[in-house]
């Protein structure tokens, strides 16, 4: 099942120009808003930890094409692409960088916790691997209430080696919940490579044990994302129980901003730019396939910047969240224990 | 050579059982390994195996009686010829006068006698629960009262939320075909179906996970844990998942869960059964944590905990699970959070205590009450939120307090309240608060052992005549 990535030469027939650039697009607001928040948190106006995702953007973007209305998605920590994906506003994301009053959290979740019920995003969760379980029960509310949604559930290779996952993938297979578990195999868990963290070097097929069919899948290349994509969701929908898919990819910047990566050589680094990266070879594709003109790229470049630098500057302006935010939200209806009132 | 057949204990917790069948009657050939009775204990159906060989000589208690006391002798084997009726049976062993070497126990501690100390019998089976004397009851004056145990109550409380409610379902181990580990969904299962009714594999951190998952796109699970221990495996997805996600989504993503189940020491369970986590729970901001004591309160806040939009954590007892109270026959019963219930009413000092610790409260204020102190006893209810103006009005009178609780006493809610009460009610107390706890070790397997980890009424009788300077 497992396929070496090789250079995309041509689109498939069956992909519009407008999906081509459609794709563009959405993996180049990723990329410039990154870039923009390592910009930020160097100038000291992010805080905390802030893990980058630039490098991995086809996976999202290629998934977020099998999605329709209704259907679920929860990541860990390098969640800002998979918001952007999904439809939230660069503005309000890189506002909850900032720690802002109009952040999506409202400034108290911050990079690593950012939520929206209106484009079905449940996080952003910190602790590595638990957002597995959450994503099968989010499936398996979706199975109870008898709709056919599906939850695209991301974790790292990293993650991939908590236990809880594989109780996940147990229950899962067990209930049939239609929940697509996305590995995305960006090759290190941290500092630490897959070679040296598992004698296996594969992770598409760890749910054999289970029943669960897996594929691993060339994450560089958002038409290969979105064809194994449409495979898995076309196997949840049908009821079948949950699919799993190893997302070969790979970041380009540190585990998080104060992570140096010196587990590699920046020569790797720069041979996965040059050779492999995905927003270039959709860029070549649209050129060489003639579906836009090197102006028309130019202009979509100008106006992603334009957004990006628009919710930067939102993000510095938005005032920080009131102090009596401090006491709100932590209980759903009424003021929590010991809240201000209570001690004034 | 006769031989006397004895009601077994067939659980850690079980005392009496119902003879509900005999497989053999009397002229019976018997072989080891044969099954003699069917025995209905606190918790299951059991078939009671022989183990000597012999003719059923007698069958002494006949089937389908109730209560027959554990060691009973319930019928006798004899040899092939020999007379049931002329062959005196030989005293139980169990019965003998057998004691065992008197246990070494640390000068400061030695207790003068160990009352009721029998070899192998648990202290916290024998505790006495009686029936609280709420100052104000949380139902209408002359509600018609029914009798029932703290297990059933919690049953009709989640059966009678799931009818109100589609989105309410439960999991959790054995909670369906098995029909609870200690029977308290039993009938669900076939009542509401598999769809409602989730038995879970072993995987604490597994399904708590997907409960909370659950919750937060919008169902209202009942996520159940053999007990609270197992729960250990689960605690990051009950405190990182559940607690804190309101907070950290701006208020987006509530979830409404229950996690429930037996929490405390029960009989002779040993150290990695025997927990109390009141303290744990309670620590952490954006949790409800309720304990009950009575079956009313049990199922009035276990309904409450249903209807909740938050995480609750519902700590339940199983020596309290079979224990019996009356409970007001209300078609919606519900009992508000944050609200202590004064269960004995006194001016001399206050009691503040929480599940099975009421036992012990009001136990404790029995005896004080034949020395002329009266004690007043405060049934917490719920630690999160928790009734300060209870304590504070109360202690306001009585100007002492002594707080009890199974838990150790490191950080101990007894330690907040007793904070609490310092920096509020200073100047009212005539004492230091003192802060009845199980001691600091983990639970031992020894009987006698046990009984000291355990708090006991008799401590609290001390703790409040230090306070009282008695």
């Amino acid at each position: 099942m497992a396929k070496k990535p090789s250079p995309i030469s041509e689109a498939p027939s069956n992909v519009s120009k407008d999906e081509l650039l459609q794709y563009y697009r959405d993996m180049l607001l990723i990329r410039r808003f990154e870039e923009k928040a390592g910009q930020l948190y160097g100038m000291g106006l992010i805080g905390g930890f802030c893990h980058l995702y630039i490098g991995q953007e086809a996976v999202v973007v290629g998934l977020e094409a099998c999605a329709k209305e209704g259907d679920k998605r929860i990541t860990s920590y390098r969640d800002h692409g998979h918001m952007l994906a999904c439809g939230m506003e660069a503005r309000g994301v890189m506002a909850e960088l900032t720690g802002r009053e109009d952040g999506y959290s409202k400034g108290k979740g911050g990079s690593m916790h950012m939520f929206s019920r209106e484009k079905h995003f449940y996080g952003g969760h910190g602790i590595v691997a638990a957002q597995v379980p959450l994503g099968a029960g989010l499936a398996f509310a979706d199975k109870y209430l008898g709709n056919d949604n599906v939850t695209f559930t991301y974790f790292g290779d990293g993650a991939a080696n908590q236990g809880q996952v594989y109780e996940t993938y147990n229950m899962a297979e067990l209930w049939d919940l239609p929940v697509i578990f996305v590995i995305e195999n960006n090759q290190y868990a941290m500092g630490m490579s897959v070679s040296r963290s598992t004698k296996s070097k594969t992770f598409f097929d760890r749910g054999e044990a289970f029943g669960i069919p897996g594929e691993q899948v060339d994450g560089m290349d958002v038409l290969a994302v979105k064809a194994a994509g449409e495979k898995a969701v076309a196997h949840c929908r049908a009821g079948k129980g949950p699919y799993i898919l190893e997302v070969m990819t790979y970041r380009y910047r540190g585990h998080s901003m104060s992570d140096p990566a010196k587990y590699r050589t920046r020569e790797e680094v720069q041979k996965m730019r040059d050779e492999r990266d995905p927003i270039e070879n959709i860029r070549d594709l649209l050129l060489t396939g003639s579906h836009a003109t090197d102006e028309e790229l130019k202009a979509l470049d100008k106006e992603i910047k334009e957004i990006v630098n628009d919710s930067a500057e939102f993000a510095k302006n938005s005032p920080e969240p009131a102090l009596e935010e401090l006491w709100t939200d932590i209980y759903a209806d009424e003021l929590p224990q010991g809240s201000a009132e209570e001690h004034a | 050579m006769a031989i006397e057949i004895l009601m077994p204990a067939l659980s850690p917790t079980m005392e009496e059982g119902t003879l509900a069948k005999w497989l053999k009657k009397e002229g019976d050939e018997v072989k080891s390994g044969d099954i003699l009775a069917e025995i209905e204990t606190d918790k299951a159906t059991m078939e009671f195996e022989a183990v000597d060989e012999g003719i059923m000589g007698k069958i002494l208690v006949a089937e389908g009686t109730q209560g027959v006391a554990v060691n009973t002798p319930i019928a006798v084997l004899v040899e092939e010829g020999e007379d049931a009726d002329a062959a005196p049976a030989p005293k139980a062993e169990a019965k003998a006068e057998a004691k065992p070497a008197e246990a070494k126990t640390p000068e400061t501690e030695a207790p003068k006698k160990d009352e009721g100390a029998q070899p192998g019998k648990s202290a916290i089976e024998e505790v006495k629960t009686p029936q609280p004397a709420p100052r104000s009851p949380d139902w209408p004056e002359g509600t018609k009262m029914k009798t029932m145990t703290v297990r059933e109550a919690l049953r009709e409380a989640m059966t009678e939320e799931m009818e109100r409610d589609e989105t309410v379902f439960l999991m959790g181990e054995e909670v369906g075909e098995y029909e609870g580990a200690y029977k308290i969904t039993q009938g669900m299962l076939a009542k509401f179906g598999h769809r409602r009714v989730v038995d879970t594999p072993i995987s604490e951190m597994g399904f708590a996970g997907i409960g909370t998952g659950a919750a937060l796109a919008g169902l209202r699970p009942i996520v159940e844990f053999m007990t609270f221990n197992f729960a250990m495996q689960g605690i990051d997805h009950i405190i990182n998942s559940a607690a804190k996600t309101l907070y950290m989504s701006g208020g987006q993503m509530g979830c409404p869960i229950v996690f429930r189940g037996p929490n405390g020491a029960a009989a002779r369970v040993g150290a990695q059964h025997s927990q109390d986590y009141a303290a744990w729970y309670s620590a952490i901001p954006g949790l409800k944590v309720v304990m009950p004591y009575s079956a009313a309160d049990a199922k009035g806040l276990m309904k409450q905990a249903i209807r909740d939009n938050n995480p609750v954590i519902f700590l339940e007892n199983e020596i309290l699970y079979g224990r019996s109270f009356e409970v007001p026959d209300l078609p919606d019963f519900t009992i508000p959070f944050g609200k202590a219930n004064t269960v004995r009413a006194g001016d001399d000092v206050t009691l503040v205590s929480f599940g099975i610790g009421v036992a012990h409260a009001l136990e404790a204020a029995a005896k004080l009450a034949e020395e002329g102190i009266e004690a007043e006893v405060i049934d917490l209810r719920t630690l999160r939120p928790l009734d300060y103006d209870a304590i504070l009005t109360s202690v306001k009178r009585t100007n002492r307090c002594v707080t009890v609780e199974e838990g150790f006493p490191v950080g101990a809610i007894g330690n907040h309240i007793s904070a609490y009460l310092m920096e509020n009610a200073f100047d009212y107390l005539d004492a230091p608060v003192i802060c009845c706890t199980g001691k600091d070790v983990p639970m031992p397997y020894a009987a006698n052992l046990e009984k000291h980890a355990l708090i006991t009424p008799a401590e609290i009788v001390e703790a409040v005549k230090k306070v009282t300077y008695k």
